[in-house]
């Protein structure tokens, strides 16, 4: 019976290890190599919280004062220190400062000097006030949101390498179970790189402060095998679609302020301050991953953004009811 | 530990308000007061309440976190929160909580009459007091309180841009930099005056390699204030010419850069965490060799480790900035210097194992406190080590596991040491012993609670979830401990409250002390509970590090061991 | 368990400490220090990154004679506080009288030059990266030269209206120090702003 409760019990507990963001749960180079060094300080730091608290543990258990000790009264042997003890509990932490310092160095310079294969993946990441803009310099791409990159095969490396700006505010690029976090700073350009070797969606967050919309500042990265990369660049160059059956919604699109902020490319829109809307009709989510992108969704978002992302910079257009069912209808064909 | 006759309270007027005194001229006598134990006083005093207030804030946050996507606090609000709670707890809280115990017990333990410059002292008391007052105004400004006013919504760190003009046009950085300043203004003031005391005014025989290790460890911490609370008094000024007279310091649109705030203000913000533990090591090395009844082990050995550390905190601030896109030269330079200041550290750990060894254990509530503090400190030193590692940082940094480790300094170690200086030194404060029974009882809930919430807050972090969200995805696997940590903080509170009652019961209903409760051995155990204005009758002539000892044991002279 | 019965002082030795004003000052110095060197830094970090706008090769010339008149003024606050010293009162005033115009005159140059740059040159705080960090490490030195204007003024007042005497001195040889850290500060700033700078 104990042990029912017990096994139920545990199996309720979570996963304290892995998750869809865990930073144990690696896949590719850098969060490897993270990982490894993880472990060896974790155990280490495991090793010397068991030594110490141990003999802590034995010192308050074994010196207690006890009032039946026959020297209860007199004050015990009064040790003023010992230089040789003194010594010895410095050199060994040097020592073990020393090691971890020298495995730290060889990943920090293995991250952040690996050679770039000619064949990799260039990426320009642009921080916004609360969403993520991707260019593809070489490709012609420019996206919003959801990043899609090719997987990559550890036998031939096809790693993504990421320039990191910012328009406005600090922010932070971080898919954990790909590789640590680095900063979007303005006027200052990073980059990291980051080599999924399974494909699917790796998730994460800004991990810098932004301002009132910092929480929903989200990350989806669909590592895809080289086919289906190859057919989404494709896609991602062709212009918005025509169809007849949105050019009213169109009208609504492009005599509103919306062109001022986003880009649809072959049409009159190309603002910058938004994100690119091209293909929107074809992302999982909108709002930068707080929202599943739907029709209900999506109108929902431009009668008031606000109601999904209170602080958010786009504000509600106050179109009545017909125009939103219109313009909503018209950005359901921007696949 | 026989407790006195109470002889004491004959010569003792400062208990006693002489009949006739109004409500009014009680309160002008603390208000104009310049001496060093009723200003002391009312740092901590008013430390206290400033303590009861951020932790309200924390436990808003923590309900809006334990379960994702709520809607118990706006986002707007929550980041007002967060912000509030870290400018509070840093400088309301901690720095005046610390210099009031300074304040207090310096001058007392080195045979001194009071501070170097009492109006100085008076002076830092109302700046910093009138600074949290300002602070928590600007929750009155602006919109008002139901748009949460003005209160600043930027971070402790009020990082740039997100502090700049077009990014904040209200109010709020505003009052967060002028808050702080005045914070600042008062730190250097108070700590010119403990350097001046400790260097000036020691009571004769009392040579620097006597003093009490407590005035050590606020020596090195007041030499420290100055170099460090200088750097964000520096930058604060800058940023307030960037708002108002248009200068670029941390424009990045005319070419300045974000990063040198970043720079100053961990150049400010890392000692700055070592100004606000090295009291607690102060408060451990007065009151752990008195319950272990044993002299401390190598004080030469911690005097030069409280120096080292000191020292090499002031060069491993961008530990802070290991994911802004360093060079490898320079993160592996801030690694190392990190982790060399684990040794020093280390050292102290071990020097106050070496003291209860072969000891005499008395588990009086601020022993059970400081035991706390050694466990708790040791654990928050090596989630140090594990962020000092930068690549296992850039995972880590940003995250819950950063907030879990330095609460754990902060709660747990710092705090925890603050409640064992609360038990120890109250008696002499007041002339009253706390209730050991309530004080157990304090204990062990702010223990459970403590751990509940710190311990199971690594967890999130490891799963990625980043710091400062108002909230959170469901489908992360997060929900389960924040809830856990959310609970602990409840437990804290418990544990609190009961402690403030202690505060306030003992005062009236509490076992009379006398001079010297816990058979200690610094001077300040030699006069009486409460102390008179003047401390001493005569100016002690001190001839060892334990004069208290020396009389007690005259056979065991501590000068032999020096 | 004894209370109040210390060892009390009884001994005829000597137990001298360094006096508290000194060791009070040196404090505020080292962390007014630390404050400047941040400027310094910002300076130092900007030079040469400024967009736009005048560079200081183009706009700045170095102010020769109001530096010399600084620190020949920290040579008059000496002789003043060694006069105090010996109780001649008449000459701490000549020498505070002439310590408060040599910091006047800096503090006129200083006006003059500031005046020139903003009218004349176009470089004011906003401008670029070496307005912002010039007029605030500048201005910085600047309030502080005239804090310890105000102090020697008042000091001098004192003098002249026959207060002081040589139990004084000492009082005047710690704000003297507050002086003699205002010229140093002025020596890193010559160097880095007018001469390395450019």
């Amino acid at each position: 019976m104990f042990t029912a409760c017990l096994t139920s019990a545990l199996l309720q507990v979570p996963d304290i290890v892995h998750g869809p963001t865990s930073i144990f749960s690696p896949d590719g180079t850098p969060a490897h190599s993270v990982f490894g060094l993880s472990m060896l300080v974790l155990s280490i730091c495991v090793a010397i919280f068991l030594t110490v608290a141990g003999l802590l543990i034995y010192v308050i258990v074994r010196f207690r004062h006890r009032r039946s000790d026959p020297n209860a009264l007199e004050e015990p042997t009064q040790i003023y220190g010992s230089n040789q003890i003194e010594l010895s509990w410095t050199v060994i932490p040097i020592l073990i400062v020393v090691m971890l310092f020298l495995a730290t160095a060889r990943v920090i310079y293995s991250t952040q000097h690996a050679p770039k294969p000619a064949n990799a993946l260039d990426v320009t990441v642009i921080g916004h006030q609360f969403w993520w803009e991707y260019r593809y310099p070489k490709l012609g791409v420019v996206t919003a949101n959801e990043l899609h990159i090719p997987v990559s095969d550890p036998r031939h490396p096809t790693p993504t390498y990421l320039t990191l700006a910012s328009a406005d505010t600090d922010h932070s690029f971080w898919i954990p179970r790909l590789a640590g976090k680095t900063d979007l700073i303005p006027n200052r350009v990073n980059t990291m790189w980051i080599d999924p070797a399974t494909t699917g969606l790796y998730l994460g967050q800004c991990a810098q402060f932004c301002g009132a919309q910092h929480a929903k500042m989200l990350l989806r990265v669909y590592a895809d095998t080289p086919e289906q990369f190859a057919a989404w660049v494709i896609h991602q160059k062709q212009t918005a679609a025509q169809t007849s059956s949105a050019v009213e919604g169109q009208a609504v699109f492009q005599h509103n302020a919306c062109i001022s902020c986003h880009t649809v490319a072959g049409t009159i829109a190309t603002g910058r301050f938004g994100p690119d809307l091209t293909h929107v009709a074809t992302r999982d989510t909108i709002a930068s991953g707080a929202v599943v992108n739907s029709a209900a969704n999506l109108r929902a978002f431009v009668e008031d953004p606000a109601h999904f992302k209170p602080g958010v910079l786009m504000p509600p257009m106050h179109l009545n009811d017909h125009d939103l069912d219109a313009v909503t209808a018209y950005l359901m064909t921007l696949r | 530990m026989a407790t006195q006759a109470p002889v004491n309270e004959a010569l003792d007027p400062a208990l006693q308000v002489a009949p006739g005194n109004s409500v009014l001229q009680i309160l002008h006598a603390w208000i104009t007061t310049v001496d060093h134990k009723k200003i002391g006083l009312m740092y901590i005093g008013s430390a206290l309440l400033f303590l009861v207030v951020a932790g309200f804030e924390a436990i808003l946050m923590r309900i809006q976190l334990a379960i994702p996507n709520n809607h118990f606090i706006s986002p707007q609000s929550f980041n007002r929160l967060f912000t509030m709670h870290g400018t509070t707890m840093v400088f309301f809280v901690g720095m005046p909580i610390l210099f009031g115990f300074g304040n207090y017990l310096i001058p007392l333990m080195i045979g001194a009459r009071d501070m170097a410059f009492p109006r100085l002292n008076a002076f830092s008391f109302w700046c910093t007091f009138f600074g949290s007052l300002l602070l928590y105004f600007s929750y009155l400004g602006g919109n008002g309180l139901a748009g949460a006013g003005s209160a600043p919504d930027v971070g402790w760190w009020a990082y740039a841009p997100l502090t700049a003009r077009p990014f904040s046009p209200g109010h709020s950085t505003d009052y967060w930099t002028l808050a702080v300043l005045l914070s600042g203004v008062s730190s250097i003031g108070s700590a010119v005056n403990i350097v001046a005391t400790t260097i000036s005014m020691r009571c004769p025989g009392m040579k620097l390699s006597r003093m009490p290790l407590l005035v050590w460890l606020y020596l090195v911490m007041s030499m420290l204030a100055f170099v460090t609370v200088s750097p964000l008094t520096a930058a604060q000024i800058m940023l307030m010419l960037d708002r108002y007279l248009g200068s670029h310091f941390f424009d990045t649109q005319a070419g300045g850069s974000a990063v040198l705030w970043m720079h100053f203000f961990w150049i400010f913000g890392h000692p700055e965490v070592y100004v606000l533990v090295l009291p607690a090591f102060a408060f451990a090395n007065e009151i752990i060799p008195v319950f272990s009844r044993k002299a401390i082990f190598g004080y030469p050995a911690m005097v030069a480790a409280s120096v080292g550390i000191g020292f090499v905190s002031l060069s491993v601030w961008a530990h802070h900035m290991f994911t802004v896109g360093m060079t490898a030269g320079a993160n592996t330079f801030f690694v190392f210097a990190t982790m060399t200041i684990s040794v020093p550290t280390g050292i102290k750990i071990f020097n106050w194992l070496a003291t209860l060894w072969g000891g005499k254990i008395q588990f009086k509530t601020a022993m059970m406190f400081a035991v706390g503090f050694l466990f708790q400190f040791l654990v928050a030193g090596l989630t140090g080590v594990m962020l000092a590692a930068a690549p296992f940082d850039w995972q880590l940094g940003g995250s819950y596991f950063v907030v879990a480790h330095f609460h754990y300094v902060l709660v747990g170690a710092i705090l925890f040491m603050l409640f064992s200086a609360f038990y120890y030194w109250y008696p002499k404060i007041t002339g009253r012993l706390l209730s050991e029974k309530l004080g157990k009882w304090h204990f062990w809930l702010f223990v459970i609670g403590f751990h509940l919430t710190f311990d199971f807050m690594h967890i999130p972090g490891i799963l990625g979830m980043p710091r400062r969200i108002y909230t959170y995805e469901a489908d992360r696997g997060w929900m389960f401990w924040n809830m856990v940590v959310s609970s602990g903080a409840f437990v804290q509170t418990i544990g609190t409250l009961v402690f403030v009652f202690n505060l306030i019961w003992s005062y009236f209903k509490g076992a009379v002390a006398g001079p010297d409760p816990w058979d200690a051995w610094t001077l300040e155990w030699s006069t009486t509970s409460p102390p008179p204005p003047y401390n001493f009758a005569v100016i002690p002539m001190v001839e060892s590090r334990r004069p208290l000892w020396d009389i007690k044991h005259p056979e065991d002279f501590d000068q032999h061991y020096e | 368990m004894s209370e109040a019965a210390v060892v009390p002082h009884s001994s005829n030795e000597a137990w001298t400490l360094p006096s508290r004003g000194v060791v009070g000052m040196l404090c505020l110095i080292l962390a007014e220090a630390a404050i400047f060197l941040i400027f310094v830094v910002a300076y130092i970090y900007y030079e040469g990154k400024s967009l736009s706008g005048p560079t200081p090769q183009q706009v700045l010339k170095l102010p020769i004679f109001a530096t010399i008149c600084l620190l020949s003024s920290s040579i008059t606050v000496h002789f003043a506080a060694s006069a105090l010293h010996r109780g001649t009162r008449n000459m701490c005033s000549l020498w505070l009288a002439a310590t408060v115009l040599l910091g006047g005159i800096f503090i006129t140059g200083t006006g003059i030059e500031w005046y020139e740059l903003i009218y004349h040159e176009g470089l004011t705080i906003q401008t670029n990266l070496f307005g912002t960090t010039f007029y605030s490490l500048v201005g910085l030195h600047a309030s502080h030269v005239i804090f310890g204007l105000i102090m020697l003024l008042v000091t001098l007042l004192f003098s002249l209206s026959g207060k002081l005497s040589a139990r004084h001195a000492y009082r005047v040889e710690v704000l003297s120090l507050y002086w003699h850290f205002v010229d140093a500060v002025w020596v890193v700033v010559f160097l880095v702003v007018y001469v390395l700078g450019r």
